[in-house]
């Protein structure tokens, strides 16, 4: 039962100047996955060696137990979606977008979309509640409503594995929450795996399951968010003072951050 | 059902686009310096001699069909180019092929290669320029095997100034005939005796809308780049292949064929957008036409604003197409080109 659904096995892959050195890990069926780190850290390479934008240099990652390199860009799209930062603000209506989702399963050269096709999107319209403004062109929309369809296009491709990259750093909190209430739902009620980089350190702890923090190219620390999250670990990948407590409510831990003048006063009153 | 909306309001744009098209059809047919009535016509093509059916056979046919097929397949191109380079202002000139078709014209005329061998040396010449252009941004263009479009855009951009510049070098030292001749050609004409290339051109230009039309949904896809498109399950980086290739093979038959037509290519497929919404199944069908349209009224202007001379077709598509772009920008309410 413990067994890996996506696993990462001495993954070698990146730039010139910069690559993921040697990095090992797995995640669950119906894991709710968070990748923290700072910038540059490899988050970002990571997911792109995923998604097979990156070619891999070394060491294997399988999906299901089929290894990704092998599988076609088509049936790759079937099984992993991707949200990025910000989706795309092009003039294509919410609808058309998200039937967008529909492409690995149809033929290129097939012309028109299939009734299922148009079942499958409104189904998802609704669930992320896109549905009432689907005629509305994305370049119209609120950063929060575009996430929005975004998701509901990734979840059109029925994956196995949605990743979600920094899906809410450009968002306001109600937003961001609404925006991962809706993926808590679906990690839960459909059971879909997700791995998703995320930046605030307290949206991570909130709502992922268990954490996996990389920092220089290697994957630092991986565990729950109490193991992860503690404010030694942090303060030696981050280089910066924060103070963590317990959130009374969720029992995760809390981060704060704290200011150059507040550290300056604090020490003297030692 | 809820997914005929959209396509009813596209089957109804193809319908309007070609009324609209044998509407300009019959017109330039009639119009020019002998006027030919419409319920003549018919007549004077069964009858198989006279003045007028010359004149139509040889003359406004031939051109009438140039027109229709330079007009469309220029717009295709535009169409195609822009969506693979995600670039509105990218038309098939941009990438250096009418500069490498025009510096292989030049070359013959002031080689004198033209006369010796005969006046099909000029479209041969043409179109063996822009394919050379074509095979330097591709090749060019491509890093340890991987596609840069950025890349080809900009060794297409460096590739029309050296050709540009080698043709100012060969118009300055060749005499007054040959210079004649040459700014004769670069100013574009769909005056074309040889029959042979007329049929070329349309059996081309109606093979690329086919052949384009194939790949409407992965050029869809392509719109939101070639990282996303292939997380849809496109093979991007092997369409943009072979779209570049069909894209410039095309607009260097055009060139070869009648010239440097600008505008067209850069006009048309944003008119279409503004009019019908940016998604490839129905733009580049409605581009076709409104390329072929656009080309055919232009061609009549050129003949008759101020017969019985002829203006250079470039010169009506220039400010004409300008106008009309100027206002349909300017009226159009979506805030992206693209």
């Amino acid at each position: 039962m413990n067994k890996d659904y996506l696993k990462i096995e001495n993954l070698i892959c990146g730039y010139d100047n910069f690559y993921l050195d040697s990095l090992n890990f797995g995640i669950r069926k119906g894991d709710f996955a968070g990748i923290i780190g700072p910038n540059g850290s490899g988050k970002t390479t990571l997911f792109k060696a995923i998604t097979g934008e990156l070619k891999i240099k070394k060491g294997i990652i399988t999906l299901n137990e089929n290894i990704l390199t092998q599988l076609s860009i088509r049936e790759k799209a079937r099984n992993i979606a991707l949200v990025t930062q910000q989706t795309d603000p092009v003039d294509i209506s919410v609808e058309d977008y998200v039937l967008m989702g529909r492409m690995p399963y149809r033929s290129d050269f097939q012309f028109f979309e299939t009734k299922e096709d148009f079942e499958i999107a409104e189904k998802y319209m609704r669930l992320t509640d896109v549905f009432r403004f689907k005629d509305k062109l994305m370049n119209q929309l609120s950063g929060g409503e575009r996430q929005l369809a975004g998701i509901a296009r990734a979840l059109a491709q029925e994956p196995q594995l949605l990743l979600l990259d920094e899906p809410t750093s450009q968002l306001d909190i109600s937003h961001q929450i609404h925006v991962l209430n809706l993926v808590q739902d679906l990690n839960i009620k459909m059971g879909l795996t997700v791995l998703m980089i995320i930046h605030d350190l307290n949206l991570a702890s909130e709502y992922c399951d268990f954490l996996l923090l990389m920092n220089e190219g290697k994957l630092w620390k991986k565990g729950t968010p109490v193991e992860v999250l503690d404010y030694r670990t942090i303060e030696d990948v981050y280089k910066t003072v924060v103070f963590t407590q317990e959130n009374p409510l969720s029992k995760k831990p809390a981060i704060f951050l704290v200011s150059n003048k507040i550290i300056a006063q604090s020490k003297k009153h030692e | 059902m809820v997914y005929a909306k959209n396509h009813l309001r596209w089957v109804g744009v193809v319908l309007l686009l070609m009324v609209l098209l044998s509407a300009v059809t019959i017109w330039s047919l009639m119009a020019g310096e002998m006027k030919i009535p419409f319920n003549e016509m018919i007549s004077i093509l069964k009858n198989h001699s006279g003045m007028e059916y010359a004149v139509l056979t040889n003359i406004r046919i031939p051109r009438l069909l140039l027109a229709f097929s330079i007009g469309g397949a220029l717009s295709i191109t535009g169409a195609i180019l822009q969506g693979i380079y995600r670039n509105p202002l990218v038309e098939p000139y941009t990438l250096g092929i009418s500069g490498g078709a025009a510096l292989g014209v030049a070359l013959v005329i002031v080689s004198g290669l033209n006369l010796k061998l005969g006046e099909f040396m000029l479209p041969v010449a043409g179109f063996a320029g822009a394919f050379v252009t074509i095979f330097i941004v591709y090749f060019l263009g491509i890093k340890r095997g991987e596609i840069n479009i950025n890349r080809m855009l900009l060794i297409g951009v460096m590739i029309s100034f050296i050709a540009s510049s080698g043709m100012m070098f060969l118009m300055s030292i060749t005499s007054s005939d040959n210079l004649h001749s040459i700014i004769f050609w670069t100013m574009g004409s769909l005056d074309e005796p040889n029959n042979m290339l007329v049929k070329t051109m349309v059996f081309a230009s109606l093979a690329g809308l086919f052949i384009t039309i194939m790949f409407a949904q992965p050029l869809n896809a392509l719109r939101l780049g070639e990282a996303k498109a292939t997380n849809l399950g496109i093979n991007a980086a092997l369409i943009i292949r072979i779209l570049f290739v069909v894209a410039s093979l095309l607009a260097g038959l055009c060139v070869a064929v009648g010239g440097i037509i600008g505008f067209v290519g850069l006009i048309i497929p944003h008119i279409m957008r503004s009019i019908i919404g940016s998604d490839y199944r129905i733009l580049l069908i409605s581009s076709f036409l409104g390329g072929s349209i656009f080309l055919i009224v232009s061609d009549v202007l050129a003949r008759t604003v101020i017969s019985p001379n002829e203006l250079p077709i470039g010169v009506i598509t220039g400010i004409a197409g300008g106008l009309v772009f100027i206002l349909v920008l300017s009226r159009s309410k979506q805030k992206s080109v693209l």
